[in-house]
């Protein structure tokens, strides 16, 4: 009935729906691994800043340490609270979870080489991560407990305010674009590292790098569950896998939100510069190495930096990267439309 | 086509299904997240028909920021459920009326009576094939800034109306709180911060 093997991938709906399925293995299994081996890095990078050693025991260099960690939080025993409201308490680390995950179908990882070609993928992006906020309330809500839920109401607060920023920030990039398809996104930004967004837009770069330490709640902003006041926040009734969930849940929301960056403001796949090669293997290498430069910035600044004050956190959101990166869209505007710039779509 | 026939099931019966359990669960928190998931299918829907930017935008916009405020306000209050059950059957037979309403008017609209005058079905079944042929997100773009420029704008001051609005009735002055302002703290020099005493010796200040 179908000639060749490839005559059947691509007309049959069976054939089409084993090649998505295997598109998306293809994406999360390196995901998970990089999860891994992002929780292994961090602790590498606080334990330089603080000129200790960090994880070295299990295997060469400690490498092995997140799959034993993995192994340890997989065979404790799950323990649902008798006061918690069982099934969102196991539903909301799913949530955290599945968001973080889904949200690859969208990233382009070198040319033509993305999931989902969607002509709407900043959007996506955009309402994907905003989801994330609600894994945190219901197991804030469904713990039963006072710190989970004062922990998830931080949460909520800070990650609904600092998503208007981000926002803001994406439709200064979608501006210059004049598109909202992510690989256009990058292909708008082509032809050596002076291209790159990050240089005109610089003080929106900014503002999307700190406002996505806030959608992860990573430190200056881990206020949701600063371990001095509140336990561990939301997550403080949780154990074994849930926990682990929610814990690979916020590392590959890091890997995501530095994806974002990479994409919005350091071109994606692109080289550095011109003359060297950024299709095929080369395009995803580049932007691999881009996402770990940004999630090292991440490590980085939870070593070195002390926690906000809530009204401080606060203050910065709504008071300084809301009136900044408003003007800043009217500026690009304005400049784009009298410098001649406008994108032709 | 049978993966898009499967997905629209699945997606519509989720819909309806969720919708009815908003009404009908006994938590309010339970019927906010069933809403939720009535939204999400929703967009699913909106997406099946190649209206991808308003999917984006219902869940940015309802998913990301309506919705969450709703289950930030219901889970902060204290509802006593039993209580909250009481008028269900009384009000049951309005609340049937009104939907019944809402549904003709829809069939109304959608012609379903014959009502419509002739031409209009397929002039909006021409309008919907131009759309299909750019970006939808363009296609938007192109109406909302020329044609409904005005409505578009209006529509926005109502918002900000109701923004300024919310604001003017949370905002007390209450004196005796000590805010901290960064520009002032930014703007202090060596000379505003401290002086510089000489104390005498046994003397004390």
């Amino acid at each position: 009935m179908y000639e060749t093997a490839i005559d059947f991938f691509t007309h049959n709906w069976l054939g089409q729906a084993i090649v998505i399925l295997l598109e998306c293995l293809a994406v999360t299994v390196p995901l998970l691994v990089a999860v891994a081996y992002m929780t292994y890095v961090d602790r590498k990078v606080w334990a330089s800043i603080q000129l200790r050693r960090g994880p070295n025991v299990v295997g060469p260099f400690g490498l092995l340490q997140p799959f034993a960690d993995g192994l340890k939080l997989m065979l404790k025993e799950t323990i649902v609270p008798s006061s918690a409201n069982s099934i969102l308490f196991i539903i909301a680390p799913m949530i955290t979870f599945l968001t973080a995950l889904i949200a690859w179908a969208v990233v382009p990882f070198g040319n033509g080489v993305v999931i989902s070609n969607l002509n709407v993928g900043i959007l996506y992006l955009f309402a994907i991560s905003s989801l994330g906020v609600y894994g945190v309330i219901i197991a804030g809500w469904a713990s039963n407990s006072k710190y989970a839920f004062l922990g998830a109401l931080r949460s909520a607060a800070q990650m609904v305010s600092y998503e208007v920023s981000i926002g803001f920030v994406l439709i200064t990039v979608l501006l210059c674009v004049g598109s909202l398809n992510l690989s256009k996104v990058v292909l708008a930004q082509s032809g050596g590292f002076w291209h790159w967004y990050f240089l005109p837009l610089l003080p929106m770069f900014v503002i999307f790098f700190v406002s996505s330490l806030a959608e992860t709640n990573r430190t200056p902003f881990d206020l949701p569950m600063s371990e001095a006041e509140l336990v561990q926040g939301f997550q403080t009734e949780y154990s074994s896998m849930p926990f682990a969930l929610f814990f690979l849940g916020e590392y590959a929301n890091m890997i995501l939100l530095s994806a974002m960056g990479a994409v919005l403001f350091l071109g994606g796949w692109m080289a550095p510069l011109p003359f060297l090669p950024s299709t095929g293997v080369w395009g995803v290498i580049w932007f691999a190495l881009k996402i770990a430069f940004l999630l090292f910035v991440f490590s980085w600044t939870k070593g070195t930096l002390p926690r906000y004050r809530y009204d401080q956190l606060m203050r910065l959101g709504w008071k300084v990267f809301l009136p900044v990166s408003l003007g800043y869209v009217v500026l690009t505007a304005a400049v784009l439309q009298f410098g001649g710039w406008v994108p032709k779509i | 086509m049978i993966l898009q026939a499967l997905a629209f099931y699945v997606f519509a019966a989720i819909t309806i299904a969720s919708g009815a359990m908003v009404v009908s669960s006994r938590n309010p928190v339970y019927s906010v997240l069933f809403l939720i998931l009535a939204f999400f299918n929703a967009a699913g829907l909106f997406v099946l028909i190649g209206a991808e930017f308003v999917a984006m935008i219902l869940v940015i916009v309802y998913v990301g920021a309506v919705a969450v405020l709703f289950l930030f306000v219901v889970m902060m209050l204290d509802i006593n459920i039993t209580k909250l059950r009481e008028g269900f059957l009384e009000y049951l037979p309005i609340g049937a009326l009104i939907g019944i309403v809402l549904a003709l008017e829809i069939m109304i609209g959608l012609g379903v009576f014959g009502g419509l005058p002739t031409g209009t079905v397929a002039s909006l079944n021409k309008a919907g094939a131009q759309v299909a042929s750019i970006e939808n997100t363009r296609a938007i773009g192109q109406v909302l800034y020329t044609q409904y420029f005005y409505l578009f704008q209006v529509a926005g001051l109502v918002l900000l109306t109701a923004m300024i609005g919310a604001i003017v009735l949370t905002l007390r002055s209450r004196p005796g709180v000590r805010r901290q302002k960064v520009g002032e703290q930014l703007y202090r020099t060596k000379e505003q911060a401290m002086t510089i005493v000489k104390v005498p010796s046994r003397g004390g200040l």
